[in-house]
């Protein structure tokens, strides 16, 4: 057999690069699976309120618990930093160049959107009781806010959502070093699939039958553009080059294949797509199957692209 | 009318590495660590071997490897903090002050040339910035017996390594990667 050899031996041996490059563990996964699935929260908690101008009384307080799942994300970023105590210099400057730094400043403005699409959706009854909570003066005045505002506030929290979810992405997408994440379909693929997720963390909340019916049909619709992008991601490796092939093979053929297809494609996607449209066409009443393996799926999708992904370098190219 | 143009001259500062010369000894890769007290078990450059050919014709190209100092830096585009940044020498440093060790500017690297120094910032080469203000060389430079490494501006055509670059075939690594990297191999 006629085989020309290319051997490269290097001398570099450091910790978390060499072999294979391993900086980010599970702390940036459980980010990314949050901040989608808030996104995600941020986007349809709004669109069903402005579909019938009032919220539902079972998704009443979904931004606040969209806000407390943010804050565990952010918990899991603080704990991937090597020097967590220069985590306010996030917060001293803006570098327009980088997702990371978009990102930063969108979670600041992220919060006070999720408190004041909380606040003006209550209902009374909890309106009266945040009333009498001391320091009420302040309460009143953002209820009052909240209220005026409403609609406002409702596009804004959406706008930021898909902000967050994009970003999520993006913030892997413009990483050219690495081939796999190295793709403009990441931001969209992000973003779509944290509208599933997010719909399916709403459909586990007591919603009315109608507003799960709704969250059932647009959960349906993300996962088949997810399943495209996916499609179309994967096309785009494939047809990119040698880079483009060492990025696919990770998922097709490589040591991640049985992971992606088996929990993201079939179990994530294929199976909960099925029994949504089973739901919707027999009128079958709604199990908890669908948004649990659809959250499944959703975090093992970041979970494999997170660890796949780093170990696709250029240094791959002899 | 009198028009008077100045130009003001912009030092560029860069590497180049003669392959053909270099024979691995390693004493560049010992002088970095002695001279910028780089922690046990790291090392910000690195010597390469990459052997090419069909036995008995073989060919064997020695590297001696570092961060590359590029001009269209990724590491330094996607750091959230300022903290990586180009000097206007054409230096690429990290500002330890300003570093989360978010590890961003890790992965964006194609030579993976950085690090996670135990003191939680990102670290690699400096071209020993704090030797070159002083109008040293870099220690890696000053110690090779082969005189396969030369620093210098590149932007002053009479400086060696202008030369060298416009007198002899060289390579960059991944030049794919659009980086231009100011780490010339001579092969």
């Amino acid at each position: 057999m006629d085989t020309t050899l290319i051997e490269t031996v290097s001398g570099r041996h450091n910790p978390m690069i060499d072999p294979h490059m391993h900086i980010w563990g599970w702390e940036i996964p459980v980010y990314l699976f949050l901040g989608g699935l808030v996104a995600g929260i941020m986007v349809l908690v709004p669109l069903l309120e402005l579909r019938t101008n009032e919220r539902s009384k079972g998704l009443q307080h979904a931004p606040l618990v969209a806000a407390g799942l943010l804050s565990l994300g952010m918990l899991s970023l603080l704990l991937d930093l090597e020097y967590p105590a220069h985590v306010y210099r996030f917060y001293t400057t803006f570098q327009p160049t980088s997702p990371m730094s978009w990102g930063s400043w969108v979670l600041m403005l992220v919060y006070p959107a999720l408190i004041l699409s909380w606040l003006g959706g209550l209902t009374q009854e909890t309106r009266d009781r945040l009333g009498r909570l001391p320091g009420s003066g302040l309460v009143q005045w953002a209820l009052e806010f909240a209220t005026i505002h409403r609609t406002g506030i409702l596009w804004l929290t959406i706008v930021l959502g898909v902000a967050l979810g994009t970003y999520t992405g993006l913030l892997l997408g413009t990483m050219e070093a690495r081939l796999q994440w190295h793709t403009a379909t990441l931001g969209p693929l992000f973003l779509t699939s944290g509208i599933s997720t997010g719909a399916a963390f709403l459909m586990l909340m007591p919603a009315e039958e109608d507003r799960l019916n709704r969250l059932v049909r647009w959960d349906s619709i993300a996962i088949v553009v997810e399943l495209g992008l996916i499609g179309a991601m994967l096309l785009g490796f494939a047809t990119g080059g040698t880079t483009g092939l060492i990025a696919v093979k990770t998922v097709m053929g490589g040591e991640w294949t049985p992971w992606f297809w088996s929990l993201v494609v079939v179990a994530g996607l294929a199976v909960p797509l099925a029994l949504n449209l089973t739901e919707i066409r027999q009128h079958v009443h709604m199990t908890l199957f669908s948004p649990l393996l659809v959250l499944g799926g959703g975090f093992a999708l970041r979970w494999i692209l997170v660890m796949a992904g780093q170990q696709t370098s250029f240094a791959l190219l002899q | 009318m009198n028009t008077q143009t100045r130009t003001e001259h912009r030092i560029r500062y860069g590497m180049v590495m003669d392959t053909r010369k270099c024979v691995g000894c390693n004493a560049c890769v010992l002088a970095c660590k002695n001279e910028n007290g780089t922690p046990h078990g790291f090392t910000r450059d690195w010597i390469t071997t990459t052997t090419r050919g069909r036995f008995p014709k073989l060919s064997m190209e020695i590297r001696s490897e570092r961060c590359n100092h590029c001009e269209n830096a990724p590491c330094v585009t996607v750091c959230p903090t300022g903290a990586s940044h180009i000097t206007d020498t054409g230096i690429v440093l990290v500002d330890h002050d300003k570093c989360t060790g978010c590890k961003a500017c890790i992965a964006a690297c194609p030579y993976d040339a950085r690090f996670i120094h135990p003191a939680g910032y990102a670290d690699k080469c400096t071209f020993c910035n704090h030797r070159v203000e002083q109008g040293l060389d870099p220690a890696c430079v000053s110690v090779c017996p082969t005189e396969s490494l030369h620093f210098g501006d590149l932007n002053d055509p009479d400086s060696e390594v202008s030369r060298l670059v416009a007198e002899n075939e060289f390579k960059v690594l991944h030049p794919e990667a659009g980086t231009r990297p100011k780490l010339f191999f001579l092969v």
